[in-house]
């Protein structure tokens, strides 16, 4: 098992014929995953490497079953590019985009609870998600992930932070840990997936023994997962949350990191994990010795 | 980006939102112009982008042209908690009979919008959370619907302002939410929002943080990017597309990926360093980026040691180090280099590195992050 991704998951790629997508959703395929089709207005017909383009997701969906998208356009196509695959009825978007403005977001995403209730986005401005072995769609290079064990005990990883998420998934390939599923929320203001969403699947997932979470300064969004896994998740965690030393007032890099007014400070967050009962390090080489004591002792 | 109160100002006008006649200045002459211009008395306000202006004595009342003269004489080159003043805004002073406030944010926890509104103004809303948290009315709006009149006066009757300042605060309510939205806004505040004595509403300061990432549908936001307050540090990063902050410590820092740029600071500060700056390259760290990361970290004269930390995902390993090996040939650099390659062919990008025939004073390889945070911290101290 994994979450919200396995072996038999269709993706198709909207902007497979741009430079990102390609790049990327040739990669993904090259890893293994079932990449069918790819969808660029106007260039439907044409072929990239063997991938069929459509000039609509509803037409690559008709023609292959693609229950998956991976959006990798510019920030001002990459709204729309969302909202026509939750119309066409893919369930589950991945948008790797970086830099599309708060108020598109926020539309975005109130009108996917509301009018497509069946499809979950992921991201925007993330790494996207990784199952080992079995999918993967995005960014990650895909061989610095070890695949899960059959009798375990592997870990999810949930993250915030791109590069972070490489780090966490190093960090257990050193240390010979399978990874079930490893998810990039991204660091924008408006997440499609929150932490809760993933540590619900993760605590659901018989492949997951132990989950590893890495948050960074900024919102309340840690704060929240720590009062649902104080109340919902039972198996073991680490975490590890960046910019301790960030100044006030500062954006580091994330539209969301930041923190202000005194709020979404990390030593808040991590007294809220560590309160819920979660292992915090104060690196993430020190999440990843504390994930390898807590997987010893499985 | 923040910015400048007139420039908030002139924001609001642009979405028909009552403010006061007046002008910014630059020198105490054009203070007079704009005086003259707007009708005594006026007000002298120092252009600054933090709290507390007025207990600095950066805002003034003028009943003519010689207060005019001594007080923007006064306030022009004033330092306000360690903001320069350069410009003022000189407007026509208002008669107030009450003050409020107003806001619009985003709520990232209910992922709508936040309309705060309090019959509590003039005074930090902050404030007035802790003292009084039942005198401000919080109302989520969904984007998707936004927010009509009938909704704002409901919302400006719930905060209890006066039956008389009902329609005007509810009209302005409704333009501040369609300059917050269609304004591309992180945050759009009045505080204080006024209510004159002939009834009016009417804002009488302007706070405004714009979104960055919607540059591209505001040409209109070029003028404000000129007057951005940034160090010399800042501005020399910013020509060369870097995301860079400046910070006060003596280890210079690059890495990839906000996330990790954030960490390797909290590394440095671990082992008993203190980091001159976050400085994020991206990904796809070609020679040109590296270059021009290594110039700006050079620039800053506090800098002992810089502490390189990558990790390569889609950023490749031998590029890194082509990539500062080039650098190095370009860039005289004051202080020596750690860094930390790891990820996705590093081995390759090590021994590229090790090749080069750069001595080990002026840059040596760490195997992990906490190791070249010592190392980088240990040259820092002994420099």
């Amino acid at each position: 098992m994994s979450i919200f991704v396995n072996a038999a998951t269709k993706v198709i790629v909207q902007g497979l014929t741009g430079g990102q997508g390609k790049y990327h959703g040739l990669r993904n395929r090259d890893y293994g995953t079932n990449v069918v089709a790819g969808v660029t207005p106007g260039k439907g017909g044409q072929e990239v490497e063997g991938i069929p383009v459509f000039d609509s997701v509803a037409e690559a969906v008709a023609a292959t079953g693609a229950d998956a998208s991976f959006v990798a356009v510019p920030p001002k196509a990459a709204p729309a590019a969302i909202l026509e695959a939750a119309a066409a009825g893919v369930g589950f978007v991945v948008c790797i985009t970086e830099g599309i403005p708060a108020q598109d977001e926020a539309k975005v995403f109130n009108t996917l609870v509301r009018d497509y209730p069946g499809t979950r986005l992921l991201g925007p401005n993330c790494p996207g998600i990784i199952s080992p072995g079995k999918c993967n769609i995005g960014i990650t290079a895909g061989e610095i992930a070890l695949p899960p064990s059959a009798d375990g005990p592997n870990v999810g990883i949930v993250s915030r932070s791109g590069t972070l998420t490489y780090q966490a998934l190093h960090e257990l390939k050193e240390k010979g840990i399978g990874v079930s599923t490893c998810v990039g929320i991204g660091g924008d203001p408006v997440p499609g997936t929150n932490f809760i969403d993933c540590l619900r699947e993760f605590e659901a997932d018989p492949e997951t023994h132990a989950i590893i979470m890495i948050g960074e300064i900024g919102g309340s969004a840690e704060e929240e997962a720590a009062e649902f896994i104080a109340a919902n998740v039972s198996k073991p965690m680490s975490a590890y949350i960046a910019g301790v030393t960030a100044p006030a007032g500062k954006k580091m890099g994330h539209a969301g990191a930041i923190v202000s007014g005194g709020k979404g400070t990390a030593q808040g967050k991590m007294d809220a994990l560590a309160a819920a009962g979660v292992r915090v390090g104060q690196n993430p080489t020190e999440a990843g010795e504390l994930m390898a004591e807590i997987v010893a002792g499985l | 980006m923040d910015l400048f109160e007139y420039q908030g100002k002139q924001y609001f006008a642009r979405y028909d939102i009552p403010v006061s006649a007046g002008d910014v200045a630059l020198t105490v002459d054009e203070a007079v112009s704009a005086a003259e211009a707007a009708g005594y008395p006026v007000v002298v306000k120092a252009q600054v982008q933090v709290g507390g202006r007025g207990k600095a004595g950066g805002i003034k009342l003028a009943a003519d042209a010689d207060e005019v003269r001594h007080h923007a004489g006064n306030i022009l080159g004033m330092d306000i908690k360690g903001h320069l003043v350069e410009r003022l805004w000189v407007e026509h002073a208002s008669d107030i009979d009450e003050e409020y406030y107003a806001s619009f944010t985003l709520d990232r926890a209910a992922k709508k919008h936040l309309l705060m509104l309090s019959a509590q103004g003039g005074v930090e809303i902050e404030a007035v959370a802790e003292s009084d948290p039942e005198a401000i009315v919080k109302l989520h709006i969904d984007p998707v619907d936004g927010l009509d009149l009938a909704t704002a006066r409901q919302a400006a009757t719930d905060a209890k302002l006066p039956e008389r300042a009902l329609d005007g605060a509810a009209d302005i309510l409704v333009k501040l939410y369609r300059c917050f939205t269609e304004g591309d806004c992180d945050l759009a505040e009045i505080n204080p929002l006024i209510l004159k004595p002939t009834g009016e509403v009417h804002a009488l300061d302007a706070k405004v943080s714009l979104d960055s990432n919607a540059v591209f549908r505001h040409p209109e936001w070029e003028a404000y990017a000129a007057t951005e307050v940034l160090d010399d540090r800042e501005q020399l990063a910013k020509q060369n597309g870097l995301q860079y902050i400046g910070l006060e410590g003596s280890v210079g820092i690059i890495a990839n990926g906000a996330g990790l740029a954030m960490s390797t600071l909290d590394v440095v500060n671990q082992v008993g360093g203190t980091a001159a700056n976050f400085l994020d390259i991206g990904g796809g760290a070609n020679a040109d980026v590296m270059a021009a990361a290594l110039e700006v970290i050079n620039f800053d004269q506090d800098v002992r040691s810089i502490f390189i930390n990558i990790f390569g995902g889609i950023t490749r390993g031998e590029e890194v180090a082509k990539g500062i090996v080039e650098a190095l040939g370009r860039v005289e650099l004051r202080a020596p280099i750690v860094i930390r390659l790891d990820g996705t062919n590093a081995e390759e990008g090590r021994r590229i590195l090790a090749e080069a025939g750069i001595p080990e004073s002026r840059l040596r390889s760490e195997p992990t992050m906490l190791d070249a945070a010592r190392a980088a911290v240990a040259l820092a101290g002994q420099n």
